[in-house]
């Protein structure tokens, strides 16, 4: 027993850098590229990178629900796309010339959030439907839900770029509270959520119960199908959201907004240290593996790195990053 | 006995893990050519010596002679190699592969093209295959995938790759277990066949009446003690039953104090969806009662409670909790009507390895936690977590430690205390001591006596004869399926389980 006690004991150094890998390498990028490039610390850039990311954490968090339930959501983007054409056709200029609705009267900006939602989380239902009862993998039924969603967006917008959006819907990325962008505010709010249901609810115990050990969830009376449901739901929440103030931010959709953001969202996720093995995964480490994304993408700008390099160096940092932070479940095994 | 005849011989082997002598100065001599048996009960040290033969558990003291050679095998690949081979229990094939395939597999034949690649050579392995199968008495398609097959077939698949080793010794373990007996029939045809080869088999079962029809030997072994090797033309089942439980009960178990009141759970003509499962249980339990289930492997206990539980589908039967029918679909909807279930299978749906001991034990209470309609008390969870920790002794550095780093009899009182925190009125237990070392084994059946005491009505499955004779109130034994028998503690003894548990062999 001493001896089973000892091994927890002690900091030990190497322990200690695994442990926190992942805060390593954005203090590191942060720290050289400033270096490089003093620009890059200041304000102005630093909140730009905090607003592209305040988009890409919604996404993060709405995956990693299903990640830690050991699934996946291949149509997060997709469904990023819907809740930007959502928005976009419904929330344009009473004046715009090239309306896509040529008679809608001026919309309430938080009725059409609430629709996008809506009809988002719809998705997400029928995504957990399709998991649960008729027992389909969710990489397969959320790839099928990606081709679906995308085809729809397409014939919904005729294949046209949405424009003119109303200000005060814009005014939602643009704008500050308290000198702090909406956008920013907006995402700290989702993450006490998401915080809130993973860490404070029976709803987040279950989740972290299904990936653990889905059959011990269900001896223990876990009901299994509808936390599962309830997962790709609030994802589609999410989603929804990251996609009505994606259109927002940059004043317009079209239906391949959001394309491929999925993927990114599932590497900031694994980055950020949330299992593949299911069960694991913490707030603090899906933000922090969307920020050291985030920062990555705008460092290689910084650095004048070609955009085409740029694709070359992030797949690299995402494994090279993955490799480092998994030793802490290595070892401890 | 000619020395010069004996292929295999194990002398004077000791093991010890912690706590435990596994195996105790065991011996254990096989001739060429013949079939010996080796018997015990769960837990005699079988499994333990056939795994120090294949390497996997070193040894403390002892010698391996094959073919009058000392050996040392690392893995059951070296011993393989070397010709002897085993037959698990639990077949293992490759589903969508096909015959050959699966006989040949991580060694397949090649043949070179344009001399220079290596490629599978995909007509020299079907041939061999055609060979080796006509040798076990299958006349089948080397392209027919394995899931097409049957058990039987599928054994015999094994069988052929064990001779396609060219095997001295084959061991199989329990391989009747999911026969009929007209499979079985075939598998001593060509048990016979292989024996006339000069093969030497190793046949561990708990079926006696098959092992005085095939065997030439029988070697007994108990509590990790070699007790002695018979003819089996000298041996008579009663005697084999003698040499295998004649072993006084000690004061392993606290005192019983329950007193069993009125009953509390019923199950009427309970039939599996499967056929080859349960069929027709009707047993009924009672408060402040501990409740044992007894039988061999295969007598699908465990199968009957997932089946009360909600894991498995019920063709027919009801279910009667406090004098009520009960309608139960899914495991939560059990739960929710007052039922637990430790399971067997620990670590496969028993604990959350990666989650700390605090959600272990509160995932399934947590109703009674939640206030203001949705937020977890967090403070209250570590409380109970506490409690248990206490209560129980379960030993563990912190509540958030995972407790996939605890001791089995550790993680057991975790699982225990999830249920104790959902208060059930009918626990039923799996096999709750397995696995588990004597000190622990006594605290648990102290919680089950406590629970009793309170009123609680305890259904435990167990195949340690002893256990269910030093805790129960009353035995219910299973074969194949089929409630065999009834036992009340006053009336029950060892030699009468193990009947009932062989019935309907």
């Amino acid at each position: 027993m001493k001896k089973f006690l000892n091994n927890f004991k002690g900091p030990n150094l190497k322990n200690t850098l695994v442990d926190n890998a992942m805060y390593l390498i954005l203090l590191s990028i942060l720290v050289s590229v400033s270096i490089a490039q003093p620009l890059f610390l200041s304000a102005n850039n630093l909140t730009n990178i905090l607003m592209n990311s305040s988009i890409r954490i919604l996404i993060a968090l709405g995956v990693s629900g299903a990640l830690i339930t050991r699934g996946t959501d291949l149509s997060a983007g997709r469904i990023v796309g819907v809740g930007a054409v959502i928005g976009g056709t419904l929330l344009q200029r009473p004046d715009y010339a090239a309306k896509f609705f040529p008679g809608l009267a001026d919309m309430p900006v938080l009725g059409i959030l609430l629709l996008a939602v809506t009809i988002t989380a719809l998705i997400g239902l029928v995504n957990g439907l399709v998991i649960s009862y008729l027992h389909v993998p969710p990489f397969i039924a959320t790839l099928g839900m990606q081709s679906i969603l995308y085809g729809l967006a397409l014939i919904y917008t005729k294949s046209q770029p949405i424009g003119g959006l109303k200000d005060d819907y814009t005014y939602l990325a643009s704008g500050r509270i308290a000198n702090i962008p909406i956008l920013i505010i907006i995402a700290i709010a989702m993450i006490v959520v998401m915080w809130f249901l993973l860490n404070m609810t029976k709803f987040g115990k279950y989740i972290y119960a299904i990936g653990g050990n889905e059959s011990a969830a269900e001896v223990a009376g876990v009901n299994i199908k509808w936390t599962k449901i309830r997962v790709y739901i609030l994802a589609g929440l999410f989603y929804g959201l990251a996609g009505f103030l994606l259109a927002a931010k940059s004043g317009g959709a079209t239906a391949n907004y959001g394309i491929g953001y999925e993927l990114e969202a599932i590497a900031a996720c694994t980055i950020g240290g949330v299992s593949t093995a299911g069960g694991v995964g913490k707030i603090q480490g899906i933000v922090s593996g969307v920020l050291v994304f985030e920062m990555l993408k705008t460092s290689l700008q910084f650095l004048r790195v070609p955009s085409d390099l740029q694709y070359v160096a992030i797949g690299t940092v995402i494994v090279i990053a993955v490799a480092i932070d998994i030793r802490k479940y290595l070892a401890k095994k | 006995m000619q020395h010069l005849d004996i292929i295999l011989a194990m002398n004077h082997v000791s093991k010890s893990f912690p706590g435990v002598k596994a195996l105790d100065d065991v011996s254990f001599h096989v001739r060429r050519g013949t079939v010996h048996a080796l018997m015990g009960e769960n837990g005699a040290g079988k499994s333990t010596l056939m795994k120090c033969l294949f390497g996997i558990y070193s040894l403390d003291e002892g010698e391996i002679l094959f073919d009058g050679k000392q050996v040392h095998f690392h893995n059951p690949e070296d011993a393989l190699k070397a010709g002897i081979s085993m037959i698990h229990q639990e077949l293992q094939p490759i589903p969508y592969r096909n015959i050959a395939e699966n006989l040949w597999v991580g060694r397949y034949p090649t043949k070179k093209i344009l001399g220079l690649f290596s490629i599978v050579d995909h007509k020299q392995m079907k041939k061999s295959s055609e060979d080796l199968l006509k040798r076990v008495g299958l006349n089948l398609n080397p392209n027919t995938l394995l899931k097409e097959l049957s058990v039987s077939q599928i054994q015999s698949i094994e069988i052929a790759k064990a001779i396609s080793y060219n095997a001295k010794v084959i061991i199989m373990d329990e391989p009747t277990s999911s026969l009929t007996q007209a499979e079985v029939n075939q598998l001593f045809e060509i048990i016979t066949t292989l024996k006339n080869l000069g093969v030497s088999i190793i046949y561990i079962s708990h079926k006696m009446e098959e092992i005085l029809k095939i065997s030439d030997e029988v070697t007994i072994m108990r509590d990790g003690k070699y007790i002695g090797t018979w003819l089996s033309k000298e041996l008579t089942m009663e005697k084999i039953i003698k040499s295998m439980v004649g072993r006084e009960l000690t004061n392993l178990y606290p005192p019983k104090t329950n007193v069993p009141g009125e009953v509390s759970f019923e199950v009427k003509d309970l039939s599996s969806t499967n056929p080859k499962s349960f069929k027709n249980i009707s047993f009924s339990a009672h408060r402040g009662e501990i409740f044992g289930i007894g039988g061999l492997v295969g007598a699908q206990r465990t199968e009957l409670v997932e089946g009360i539980f909600g894991l498995r589908s019920i063709k027919s039967g009801e279910i009667y909790l406090h004098n009520k029918k009960i309608d139960i679909k899914q495991p939560h909807s059990a739960v929710k009507q007052g039922l637990a279930l430790v399971t067997e299978d620990r670590r496969g749906n028993g604990i959350f390895g990666v989650l700390s001991v605090r959600d272990n034990v509160a995932v399934a209470s947590l109703d009674e936690f939640v206030q203001f309609h949705f937020m977890l008390n967090n403070a209250k969870l570590n409380q109970l977590a506490e409690t248990n920790i206490k209560k129980l002794s379960i030993k563990t550095p912190s509540t958030k430690t995972k407790i996939q780093t605890l001791s089995g009899g550790n993680q057991q009182k975790v699982i225990i205390s999830r249920w104790l925190a959902v208060n059930p009125d009918i626990f039923i237990l799996d096999e709750p001591t397995r696995g588990i070392d004597v000190g622990a084994k006594y605290e648990i059946y102290s919680i089950m006596l406590d629970l009793a005491n309170q009123g609680k009505t305890i259904i435990m499955i167990s195949s340690e004869m002893s256990e269910l004779l030093g805790i129960s109130d009353r035995i219910m034994v299973m074969c194949e399926g089929r409630l065999s028998g009834i036992l009340d503690r006053s009336d029950a003894n060892q030699e009468k389980i193990m009947a009932l548990a062989t019935a309907y062999m």
